[in-house]
C-alpha cells in the first residue's frame, strides 16, 4: 500500500509540472503581462518597466520560469495588487472557511442522498423513484447561484430564520483560532459563537450540496439497482440468509463503493467551486476571494489561488484513488 | 500507460468510451443507427427531451416574428422609479425589467444566444477534443502518451476555475465566452474518444483490416472512428446543458458578453439579482428557460446513452 501511494505522489510531478507552466504562461499572455498583474491596471510604463528590471523580467523566458517554478515550491505567489499582502497568506486565512462549507454541504448532500438514493432503488418504479429521479435531473439542471439566491432571499431575508450573508454574526466577539470558525468556537467553549457560525453555513451548504446531493442519489440508485442482480446476492438468498443481512453485507457494502468515488470526486470540485454560492451568501472564503480577484483584476491573487486549488484538488483525487485501494482489496491486486 | 490522477474519474470516463459501439444480442443485421433511433421513439422521456430541445430551437430561430416587441426598447422607462417596476400588464404578458423592457421578447430573443452559445462551445470543445483524440488513439505509443498527459494537466484543474482563466485572459466578449466553455469541454472529449477508439481498434474487423493491407487512414477514418462516436456523441449532447448553464455561471461572475444588444438568459438572471427583492419574477423567467431546456438536453442525452449503450438495453 505504501509503495502504492509512493508511486502515485511521483506520478503526480509531471502534471503538477505542466500546471505550473499552464499557469506561468497564463500570466504572461495577460495584457500587460506580470507587471501589470502585479502593479494594478493604473500602473505607467515606467512603473512597468521598472518592475520588469527589479524581478528578472528581461531575462529569457526559461530563466523566469524556473524563478517561478523555485518560488512557488516555497509557497510564493507575489503579493495580491489590491492588500499588498501575500498571496499565500490571503489563501491560507480563507481556505478554512471553504472548508468547513464543503464539508458541511457533503454531509447534507451524503446524508440524504445515500438513502434516498437507496430507498428509491428498493422500491424501483414507485412515486418515491420517479420523484428522486426527477429531482436528481433537476438539481443538476439548476444553475448554483439561482438556487443561492432563492435560499437567501426566502429563508433569510423574507422569512428570517438563518443568516443569509457572512461566515458570523459582526455582534459575536468571537476569539479565532484555527480560522475554522465552528471549530473555534468548541475549542474557546464559546458554544453561541460555534452555534453562529454553524447556523451561517446551512444556507450555503444546502445550495452548494444540491448538484453533489443529485448526483449521489443517482449513484446510488444505480449501484444497488446493478448489485441486486448480482449472483452473490442471488447466492446470498438462495441459502437462506436473513433478509437485512443481505441488505447490510451484500448489498449496501458493495453499492457503496461507487458512491464513495463520487463523493470524493465531488468534495475536490466544491472546494474549488464554491465561487458561486459563497459570492452570493458573501461567506467570505476563497471562492468570495476569486469573485473578488476578477472584479479588481488581481491577477496574482487569481494565478496563486487557481494554482493552489487545482494541487488540492489533484491530491483529493490521489486520496480518492488511495481510499478505493482500502475499500475494495480487488483494485490493489490491479 | 500510466497517469496520474483521478485513475477513478478516468475510470468512468473509459467505462462508457469501452462500451462504445457494441451490438446488442440478437439484433445483428440492423445498424445502430436505426435500432438506437428505434428505441427513443419508444421512450417517453427521449421524447419528452426532444419537444423541448425542438421548441427551444425553433423559438430561436423564429424569434423576430414570434416576439411581441423589440427587446431592446425600454418602452416604459417613464414608469421605473427607485424601489419599483412596473408588473405584468398588457401588451407586457411578463412585465418589463429595471430599464423598461419587455421581458417577453426579451426571453425569446435571448434563447438564440444561448443556443449560439451552447452550439458554437459544443461543438468547438467537441472538435478540438476530437482532435487530440484521435490523435492518441490513432497513433498510440509515444503520441499517446504525449496528447494524455495534456489532457491530464487539463483535467485537473477544475471547470469553472478554467473557464475563468480563459475568460479573464481573452476579456469580455462572446468569443471569450465560447472559447472558455469549449476548453472545459475539450479533456473530456479527448479521453472519452481515445478511449472508445482504443477499445474498438483491436475488433476482429479492424485486425481483419489491417491484414488486407488497408492504409491507416483508411482504417481510422473509414472504420474504427465511426464505431467510436456514440460515447461522443451522448456527451455532446450533455455537454449543450452544462455550457448553457455554465454560460450563466460565467455572466453572473461578471465575464459574460458585455454587448447589451443580445439579450442572454445569464445575464438577464444575472442583473435581475440587483431588483430581486422588488421583482423576483425577473430572475425567475430566465432561470426556468435554463431549467427547461438544460433538463431537455439532458434527458436527450440520457436517452440517447440508454439508446445507444447495450450496457442499458433491455
Amino acid at each position: 500500500m505504501l509503495r502504492f501511494i509512493v508511486r502515485r505522489l511521483l506520478q503526480l510531478v509531471p502534471i503538477l509540472l505542466g500546471l505550473s507552466l499552464l499557469l506561468f504562461t497564463w500570466l504572461r499572455l495577460l495584457p500587460g503581462g506580470p507587471a501589470q498583474a502585479a502593479l494594478g491596471e493604473r500602473a505607467t510604463p515606467e512603473d512597468i518597466e521598472r518592475y520588469n528590471q527589479v524581478f528578472g523580467l528581461d531575462q529569457p523566458i526559461w530563466v523566469q520560469y524556473l524563478k517561478f517554478l523555485g518560488r512557488a515550491v516555497q509557497l510564493d505567489f507575489g503579493n495580491s495588487s489590491r492588500t499588498g499582502r501575500p498571496v499565500t497568506t490571503e489563501f491560507l486565512e480563507r481556505f478554512p472557511g471553504t472548508i468547513e462549507l464543503t464539508v458541511f454541504a457533503m454531509v447534507f448532500a451524503i446524508g440524504l442522498g445515500i438513502p434516498l438514493g437507496y430507498l428509491a432503488a428498493r422500491k424501483h418504479g414507485s412515486w418515491i423513484d420517479s420523484t428522486s429521479v426527477i429531482g436528481s435531473l433537476l438539481g443538476v439542471a439548476i444553475p448554483v447561484f439561482f438556487l443561492a439566491y432563492l435560499l437567501r432571499v426566502v429563508f433569510a431575508v423574507d422569512l428570517g430564520w438563518l443568516p443569509g450573508s457572512g461566515r458570523q454574526s459582526v455582534r459575536i466577539d468571537a476569539t479565532h483560532v484555527t480560522n475554522f470558525y465552528v471549530l473555534d468556537g468548541l475549542l474557546t467553549r464559546e458554544w453561541d459563537a460555534a452555534l453562529d457560525a454553524l447556523l451561517h453555513l446551512v444556507l450555503p451548504g444546502i445550495a452548494l450540496g444540491t448538484i453533489p446531493l443529485a448526483i449521489i442519489v443517482r449513484i446510488t440508485r444505480a449501484a444497488v439497482l446493478d448489485v441486486v442482480n448480482e449472483d452473490y446476492v442471488r447466492t446470498a438468498n438462495a441459502k437462506g440468509l436473513a433478509t437485512a443481512t443481505v441488505r447490510r453485507r451484500h448489498i449496501i457494502r458493495n453499492a457503496l463503493l461507487p458512491v464513495s468515488t463520487t463523493i470524493g470526486l465531488q468534495t475536490g470540485l466544491l472546494l474549488s467551486g464554491a465561487v458561486l454560492t459563497e459570492t452570493v451568501f458573501a461567506f467570505g472564503g476563497v471562492g468570495s476571494a476569486l469573485k473578488d480577484a476578477i472584479d479588481l483584476r488581481d491577477y496574482s491573487i487569481l494565478q496563486g489561488f487557481i494554482l493552489i486549488l487545482a494541487v488540492v484538488y489533484v491530491l483529493v483525487n490521489l486520496l480518492v484513488d488511495v481510499s478505493y485501494g482500502l475499500l475494495d482489496p480487488r483494485v490493489r491486486v490491479k | 500507460m500510466s497517469a496520474a490522477l483521478g485513475d477513478r474519474r478516468r475510470e468512468k470516463i473509459d467505462a462508457l468510451a469501452a462500451r462504445a459501439g457494441q451490438v446488442p444480442e440478437g439484433e445483428g443485421g440492423v445498424s445502430l443507427t436505426r435500432s438506437a433511433i428505434r428505441r427513443l421513439r419508444r421512450d417517453p422521456v427521449a421524447i419528452i427531451g426532444a419537444v423541448i430541445v425542438v421548441v427551444f430551437v425553433v423559438v430561436a430561430v423564429l424569434a423576430p416574428l414570434l416576439a411581441p416587441r423589440d427587446p431592446l426598447a425600454q418602452t416604459l422607462l417613464g414608469q421605473v422609479r427607485q424601489g419599483f417596476i412596473p408588473g405584468a400588464q398588457d401588451g407586457f404578458p411578463l412585465g418589463v425589467d429595471q430599464l423598461g423592457r419587455d421581458t417577453l421578447s426579451r426571453l425569446i430573443y435571448g434563447s438564440r444566444q444561448s443556443l449560439l452559445i451552447g452550439v458554437v462551445s459544443t461543438v468547438l470543445g467537441l472538435v478540438v477534443g476530437m482532435g487530440l483524440g484521435v490523435l492518441a488513439g490513432a497513433f498510440g505509443g509515444w503520441v499517446d502518451t504525449l496528447v494524455m498527459r495534456f489532457v491530464d494537466i487539463l483535467l485537473s484543474i477544475p471547470g469553472l476555475l478554467m473557464a475563468i482563466s480563459v475568460s479573464v485572459l481573452l476579456g469580455r466578449n462572446q468569443y471569450a465566452l465560447m472559447i472558455a466553455i469549449a476548453v472545459t469541454q475539450v479533456p473530456v472529449f479527448a479521453r472519452l474518444l481515445r478511449g472508445s477508439m482504443l477499445s474498438q481498434r483491436d475488433k476482429d474487423y479492424a485486425v481483419a483490416a489491417r491484414a488486407l493491407g488497408v492504409k491507416r487512414s483508411r482504417i481510422v477514418f473509414g472504420h474504427v472512428l465511426p464505431n467510436s462516436l456514440s460515447p461522443v456523441i451522448v456527451q455532446g449532447t450533455l455537454s449543450l446543458a452544462t455550457a448553457i448553464i455554465e454560460a450563466a455561471a460565467l455572466s453572473f461572475l461578471g465575464l459574460g458578453d458585455p454587448d447589451i444588444s443580445r439579450p442572454e438568459w445569464g445575464a438577464m438572471l444575472a442583473n435581475a439579482q440587483e431588483v430581486l427583492s422588488i421583482r423576483p419574477e425577473l430572475a425567475v423567467y430566465p432561470a426556468l428557460c435554463i431549467i427547461v431546456v438544460a433538463l431537455g438536453f439532458t434527458l436527450l442525452g440520457e436517452s440517447l446513452r440508454e439508446a445507444l449503450d447495450p450496457k442499458f438495453r433491455r
